[in-house]
């Protein structure tokens, strides 16, 4: 028995060992929202949400600019972002099953490969050059570069699943192939193309190296899409690099609120995706 | 979801046979792969640009840039090896490290938890990839690094500290900063990947190993493993592309210094955080076209791993959209 | 269909609010770290007294400022490092260094059990950065500083990164004393550094400083105090030891006459009270400015800075100008031009 029992004990290592990998895994992860809830949550106050920065060396202010900021750069991207991605997605689901097809999914994969930082530079040359000017503007579209291949495929996904019957159901009754796309498939397949907006959104709110720059920084709150604007994740950069105690507080405390943000809306698409998309 | 494709009529093929259709059809159809064709557009249009702008650099330095350790910008002389050590020195052994975690966890999600344990654990191992660069950045600043340099790295340099890798004063930032930073964050893409390569082994094989008398253990390692190994080689790769593309993270912690050398405590600098430090104030148009050359380096390397990737993990996938068997 | 509405509508709706917050002039400026935290203090200022005038400024470095005031994308920019003959050959009009204040590039070290004001002469300073000298009680330095305790913990270098104007200026002092300088790294804004950490500007090297036990960094004066931390005493030319102040920093600057671009280096400076790496910070300006408006708000905005502004800076320990040199400015000031019109009308 003795074949037996060594083979017996392997089993029971590996076991063992498979799962102590598991917790050595979400050590990392423990330990980042530890520190984070630690030392952020004495940051948040009511001046870091509405105050705009002080001068350099000085104690107090807040990140209101960087909040406004990136909630409009993030919204910007959508509008720009999520058209693209959602009618690509329809045409890769509905019509796409052909070389072009193949072309575009291929590239949709490589561009959520590409490092961010490249994305930024393209946007720079593209925009911020021929515009004169950083602005909201050529950051918006970085991210919505960035965004758009997540977009794009979820919603391939999220159509495909679809039956085809209720396609059918809707052509029998007479409607165009275009209606029956946005009226029909499209509200069915709503929750699950939420889920993709989500966790495009997820990404696109934590990312800083194309941001650094297009959309540059500002100290200011600003509805002008032709200007400079601040972002939270650039903001944290500036401040977490610094020698300034009061900003390291005010960066916590800001990565604090992006990483809550991000999460929530990571597992509320998942949450959503144990149903995915019943019929209304 | 009730109801699975039917495989003999997805909708693209039915309205590819049919007719003509009316003006409403053909219009929303040029519409949506106008705007399915943009993502072409734009990769192109990357890849153009770069080198367009990047064209100096490679007319006035060819394959030596490659090689080249001088990167002046007052002499005007560049090369790019510093940095490609730098990344590709990191990016290994940030695999390296993240590599027997994440295949261990993938292992554990897919073939040995418990049920119930399952989905909340992948949940919580893909948060970990959802936390973005600049927050890792943070933390290695203010809680890896300090704990590196007063207990990690001075045991390292106690017990290991006559080899060449852990010579050298500790100080905190530095390569193994770097590091340990970039296996954190590509532990979960190379988990989850490999997790839904796992899965999608079919159960036939699981199935038949159990029969023949295999502990769980050998069943993974004898039957599903072998059958998994090319997707899990594309999850590495997929994993080792984003570590080579990482920006944030990796500047605040590797010390920013275009250095070549064996130790771990020394510091070092990647293709995308110098890309990151000198791109806003590079006003000589050969530094410019340097760095871009650098970048497009950077563009052209992640694109073939995502490409040998996709190739491999699509071949244990059996198809493109991940049929099931 | 309902989708594709309300694009166009959010579309409109943000076009409207971008037309209707016309009535702020907003300036972009963009550059040195070295004066940020004066700039920061006087745009916050400026504001109290011109409420419709937003100025934002982004320090990234000298060498950012020049080059994107080259390529236009900000109003002005900022750099403690005249433009090299190449800079300004790239320039298609003609573009202005005003100067703005003076500071201090300091030795900063973060040493525990080390107080500040080490004592370090021209080849101990050369011999720290060059990697020579590798642990705080080496010998050479214990020479200098008789009586004072020096731990045995090793030297990290903390350096810019970026293209900065305070690696200019630190490196032109250190080519001018040490010939081993000169010849295996030279000065500019970016050198090859034989050894050390990288920071992203002041900001990021006095983080570095603060952080690493052991470390040693050139930071401007400001940032320094601002954050307590410890500074060399440098040794001039005149084998004087001279603490970093205000008052050395004026002392550089005494009696020297501003050249016809208004570009002067006060680095090692011929005066036995002066601190020996000081330096002018400029902004830069196009002459001619391409919008009136913002060019009336950025031109009143200089002329209040090199006036009324120059009282902030002792707070922060940056040197008035020289009262010298005011009228040259103001007269360079007096040739920004909108459409041919002088922008500034004061007498």
């Amino acid at each position: 028995m003795d074949g037996y029992l060594r083979r017996k004990t392997f089993d029971i290592l590996a076991r063992w060992g498979s799962l102590a990998m598991v917790l050595v895994a979400l050590v990392p992860l423990i330990a980042v929202l530890g520190y984070l809830v630690m030392k952020g949550a004495g940051g948040l106050s009511w001046a870091f949400f509405t105050q705009l920065p002080k001068p350099v060396g000085e104690v107090g202010g807040g990140m209101a600019n960087a909040l406004t900021g990136s909630a409009i750069l993030v919204g910007l991207a959508c509008l720009i972002g999520l058209p693209v991605g959602i009618l690509g997605g329809i045409y890769l689901a509905e019509f796409g099953d052909n070389a072009f097809g193949k072309v575009v999914r291929f590239c949709a994969d490589v561009m959520s490969g590409v490092p961010s930082i490249a994305v930024g530079i393209f946007v720079y040359g593209l925009v911020v050059l021929s515009m004169r000017r950083f602005s909201a503007l050529a950051g918006a579209i970085a991210l919505a570069i960035l965004m758009q291949p997540i977009v794009m495929r979820t919603t391939e996904e999220l159509l495909r699943l679809v039956p085809m019957t209720l396609r059918e159901a809707g052509l029998a009754l007479g409607l165009p192939k275009w209606r029956v796309i946005l009226g029909v498939v499209l509200r069915t397949g709503a929750s699950g193309i939420a889920t993709g907006i989500m966790l495009a959104i997820a990404r696109v709110a934590g990312e800083t190296a194309p941001l650094l720059f297009t959309a540059f920084g500002s100290r200011f709150i600003s509805l002008k899409l032709d200007q400079p604007m601040g972002s939270l994740p650039v903001q944290i950069y500036t401040y977490a690099v610094s020698p300034y105690e009061d900003w390291h507080r005010q960066a916590w405390a800001a990565a604090l609120v992006l990483v809550g943000l991000v999460l929530a809306l990571n597992l509320l698409a998942r949450v959503l995706t144990r149903q995915p998309g019943q019929g209304r | 979801m009730n109801l699975s494709r039917n495989p003999d009529a997805t909708p693209a093929e039915a309205s590819a046979s049919r007719g003509g259709g009316n003006l409403g059809d053909q219009l929303f159809r040029i519409l949506t792969a106008v705007f399915a064709g943009l993502t072409v557009l734009v990769l192109a249009a990357m890849a153009l640009q770069m080198l367009r702008t990047s064209a100096a650099s490679l007319k006035a330095f060819g394959w030596g840039f490659l090689t080249s350790r001088d990167w002046d910008p007052v002499l005007d002389a560049y090369g790019a090896l510093p940095y490609i050590f730098g990344t590709l020195a990191s990016s290994l052994i940030a695999l390296a490290i993240a590599l027997p975690v994440a295949l261990g966890t993938a292992i554990y999600l897919a073939e040995l938890a418990p049920l119930w344990v399952r989905r909340p654990l992948g949940i919580l191992v893909e948060l970990l990839a959802a936390i973005p660069s600049v927050i890792y950045g943070l933390w290695g600043i203010f809680v890896m690094s300090p704990w590196l340099r007063e207990t990690i790295q001075p045991f390292f340099q106690k017990t290991l500290g006559w080899t060449p890798f852990f010579s050298g004063v500790p100080r905190g930032f530095g390569m193994m900063a770097g590091c340990l930073v970039l296996a954190i964050m590509i532990l979960p893409t190379i988990a989850s990947v490999s997790r839904d390569v796992l899965l999608a082994v079919p159960n036939t094989i699981r199935e038949g190993a159990l029969a023949l008398g295999a502990t769980r253990w050998e069943m993974v390692r004898k039957a599903v493993l072998p059958c998994a190994k090319s997707g899990i080689l594309g999850a590495v790769i997929l994993g080792l592309g984003r570590a080579l593309g990482e920006t944030m993270a990796v500047t605040m912690v590797i010390g920013n210094r275009a250095d070549i050398s064996w130790s771990m405590f020394g510091p070092g600098h990647s293709l995308a955080s110098v890309i990151a430090n000198e791109y806003a104030e590079a006003s000589g148009d050969l530094h410019l076209s340097a760095l871009t050359e650098l970048g497009l380096i950077l563009f052209g390397v992640t694109l073939l791993l995502n490409i040998v990737a996709r190739i491999l993990i699509w071949r244990v996938s059996r198809g493109p959209a991940g049929a099931r068997n | 269909m309902t989708t594709i509405k309300n694009i166009l509508v959010s579309t409109l709706a943000f076009a409207a609010t971008t037309v209707g917050f016309a009535q702020t002039v907003s300036l972009q400026g963009a550059g040195a770290t070295f004066p940020y935290p004066l700039y920061s203090k006087w745009m916050a200022e400026y504001q109290k007294i011109d409420p419709k005038v937003q100025i934002n400024y982004q320090s990234i470095g000298s060498g950012g400022g020049i080059k994107q005031i080259l390529e236009r994308t900000v109003d002005f920019g900022a750099t403690d490092a005249e433009m090299t003959p190449q800079e300004r050959a790239k320039a298609n009009a003609t573009l202005h260094h005003i100067p703005m204040a003076l500071g201090a590039v300091v030795v900063t070290y973060n040493v525990p059990g080390l107080a500040t004001g080490l004592k370090l002469s021209q080849d101990t300073l050369a011999g720290i950065f060059l990697g020579k000298i590798a642990t705080w009680n080496d010998a050479k330095l214990a020479a200098l500083n008789p009586g004072v305790k020096l731990p045995n913990t090793p030297i990290t270098v903390a350096e810019r990164t970026d293209g900065s104007g305070t690696t200019a200026v630190f490196t032109e002092y250190l080519a001018k004393i040490s010939p081993e300088w000169k010849s295996s790294v030279g000065a500019g804004k970016s050198v090859k550094w034989p050894i050390g950490l990288g920071g992203k500007g002041n900001e990021g090297v006095t983080g570095l400083v603060k952080s690493t036990p052991g470390a040693v960094g050139y930071v401007e004066l400001a940032y320094a105090k601002q954050n307590q931390m410890a500074m060399a005493t440098l040794r001039n030319q005149f084998g004087a030891f001279v603490v970093p102040s205000l008052e050395g920093v004026t002392a550089s600057a005494a009696g020297q006459k501003l050249p016809d671009d208004l570009g002067l280096s006060i680095v090692d400076a011929p005066n036995p009270k002066a601190y020996p790496i000081s330096s002018f910070t400029y902004i830069l300006v196009y002459q001619e400015q391409q919008d009136a408006t913002k060019g009336k708000a950025l031109a009143d905005f200089l002329w209040w800075a090199i006036h009324d502004g120059q009282k902030l800076g002792a707070a922060l320990d940056y040197a008035p100008l020289p009262k010298e040199t005011v009228p040259d400015i103001e007269a360079r000031l007096k040739t920004l031009t909108a459409g041919g019109k002088p922008l500034i009308t004061k007498k």
